[in-house]
């Protein structure tokens, strides 16, 4: 048990003393997830919501293609994207393996079809309740989509966080196609990884210590961001407590 | 907006079935300009699938829906429809109305004096930037009628708008149907409210088990339906004789029917 406690000290000081190496891991690590969720965003959940919205041949398949894909090995993922980059590999050219872009392409991969798929469950159930309204106002499927995602915001934050935690706490990915070269590609996970075959498990552990603190701060920051119009706010209770003014209507 | 009117409507023969089972039977019937209609008839008579049917939302597997006017070659874009369970968009009051007159491509400018004025006469003013889903049920169907009202539709089809809603409520929102009526929209309204429906109507179109049985004036309707099951429907009888059962009758006291 003695790592644990030692772990707690390491993590504690290198916290405290805001370390340059560790900042600059932390920044990557933040910087390659938040950035590849982001794409994964912006593509996914109109991917999503089009699968939910529109009916056309082999759309089931890609349904299921795509819910398959949720559970894609990182390892297998890093290797293809390791070939596909790679100086003999169609894309060589570009220069891009292990570099951080590498990396966030590896992760896109890895994060889209969780994104798309959430996206999915949640704009078919909106879209179970809104089609004949939306119809009834003359909303054509195009219309629909962009309203669908914005009445789902709150239940598509849930979807955003899980991608992100699927791309900030993944390691065989970003390890094969980053390389985990010290301050270009080491991230929180490789990082741990390296310091575990090291035999430093006071360090790993206290480092693990930081990425979950990363990771609940991610969390909070949502939660908070998302209360003020579900929880919080007072005027989403008002019929309590409103002033029984009689209205008339002309 | 065209002023021309796609009035009236008329129905020939339609039928609706899902799964093989029919649900509408060779409904027939025409809706003239300026009246209100208000359809009766027990649950699963099909008023519901008949208003869908008219607004376009389903489609008969035969007969024909026609809108006879020359107006509007685009019908859809005249009519609107307010349901029994209204869906609030996730945004304020006055947005949840700014949309519907986007979709309907209202310019911006326009818009802002639309909106004030259905909020005010629906009385929600106040509420204006409140979030939709923060009002009462009430409130809600109010704002569902404001928001068809700023489309200023030739047609209105009302789905049980006031069902579980208290009698002040229910007064409130009989107000605005009446008002929406009388700036120049044609109701057509399905109840089970037989009060609201002296109250409201103009004429009577009484459905059941898909079809639709008596189409006659509202005093004329009131006063001497011509149909034995509209009799017994408006004499609070349970109407669920059914021809092939025929001990249960129309008026005999039996309690459980098959």
């Amino acid at each position: 048990m003695i790592e644990f406690s030692e772990a707690f000290g390491v993590a504690f000081s290198l916290l405290i003393s805001l370390d340059h190496e560790l900042a600059e891991i932390v920044m990557l690590s933040l910087s390659v997830s938040l950035v590849a969720v982001f794409i994964a965003i912006i593509v996914g959940m109109p991917l999503g919501a089009a699968l939910a919205i529109f009916t056309f041949p082999g759309r089931k398949f890609i349904i299921v293609g795509l819910n398959s894909l949720m559970g894609l090995p990182p390892v297998v993922v890093g290797l293809v994207v390791y070939i596909l980059l790679s100086r003999s590999g169609p894309l060589g050219v570009l220069g891009l393996l292990f570099t951080p872009t590498a990396m966030i392409i590896a992760q896109v991969i890895l994060v889209l079809p969780i994104i798309a798929a959430l996206t999915r469950q949640i704009v078919v159930e909106l879209w179970s309740e809104y089609e004949e309204q939306l119809r009834s106002l003359g909303a054509t499927p195009w219309q629909a989509l962009p309203t669908l995602l914005w009445d789902g915001r709150y239940s598509l934050v849930t979807a955003m966080l899980a991608g992100f935690g699927r791309a900030i706490a993944e390691v065989g990915a970003v390890m094969i196609v980053g390389g985990n070269i010290d301050h270009v590609t080491r991230v929180m996970t490789t990082a741990i990884a390296l310091e575990v075959s090291k035999g430093d498990l006071a360090l790993a552990l206290g480092l693990g210590g930081v990425l979950i603190f990363l990771s609940v701060g991610v969390n909070a920051l949502a939660y908070l961001i998302n209360k003020p119009a579900s929880l919080n706010n007072p005027i989403n209770k008002p019929t309590l407590f409103r002033s029984p003014i009689k209205e008339n209507v002309r | 907006m065209t002023s021309q009117s796609i009035l009236p409507l008329e129905l020939r023969a339609v039928n609706f079935e899902v799964q093989g089972k029919r649900l509408i039977k060779d409904v027939s019937c025409t809706f003239e300009q300026n009246l209100r209609s208000i359809i009766i008839g027990p649950n699963g008579a099909g008023k519901s699938l008949f208003l869908r049917l008219c607004h376009g939302l389903l489609q008969p597997v035969s007969g024909q829906i026609i809108w006879q006017g020359g107006g509007d070659r685009d019908s859809a874009r005249q009519q609107a429809m307010v349901f029994q369970r209204p869906v609030m968009l996730r945004r304020s009051v006055r947005a949840n109305v700014d949309y519907a007159l986007s979709i309907r491509s209202v310019a911006r400018p326009e818009r802002e004096a639309i909106i004030d004025e259905v909020l005010q006469r629906t009385g929600l003013s106040r509420f204006a930037d409140y979030p939709a889903h923060a009002l009462s049920y009430g409130e809600q169907q109010r704002l569902a009628l404001a928001r068809v009202w700023a489309l200023k539709p030739q047609i209105l089809f009302l789905d049980e708008p006031t069902a579980s809603l208290d009698p002040p409520a229910t007064h409130l929102v009989e107000q605005i149907i009446e008002a929406i009526h009388v700036a120049g929209t044609r109701i057509v309204m399905t109840t089970h409210d037989l009060g609201q429906a002296r109250r409201i109507a103009d004429e009577v179109l009484f459905m059941h088990r898909g079809r639709l049985l008596e189409h006659a004036p509202a005093d004329q309707f009131f006063d001497k339906p011509k149909n034995e099951h509209a009799r017994a429907f408006l004499g609070g009888e349970l109407l669920w004789w059914h021809p092939k059962h025929p001990l249960h009758k129309p008026g005999s006291k039996k309690e459980i029917c098959q």
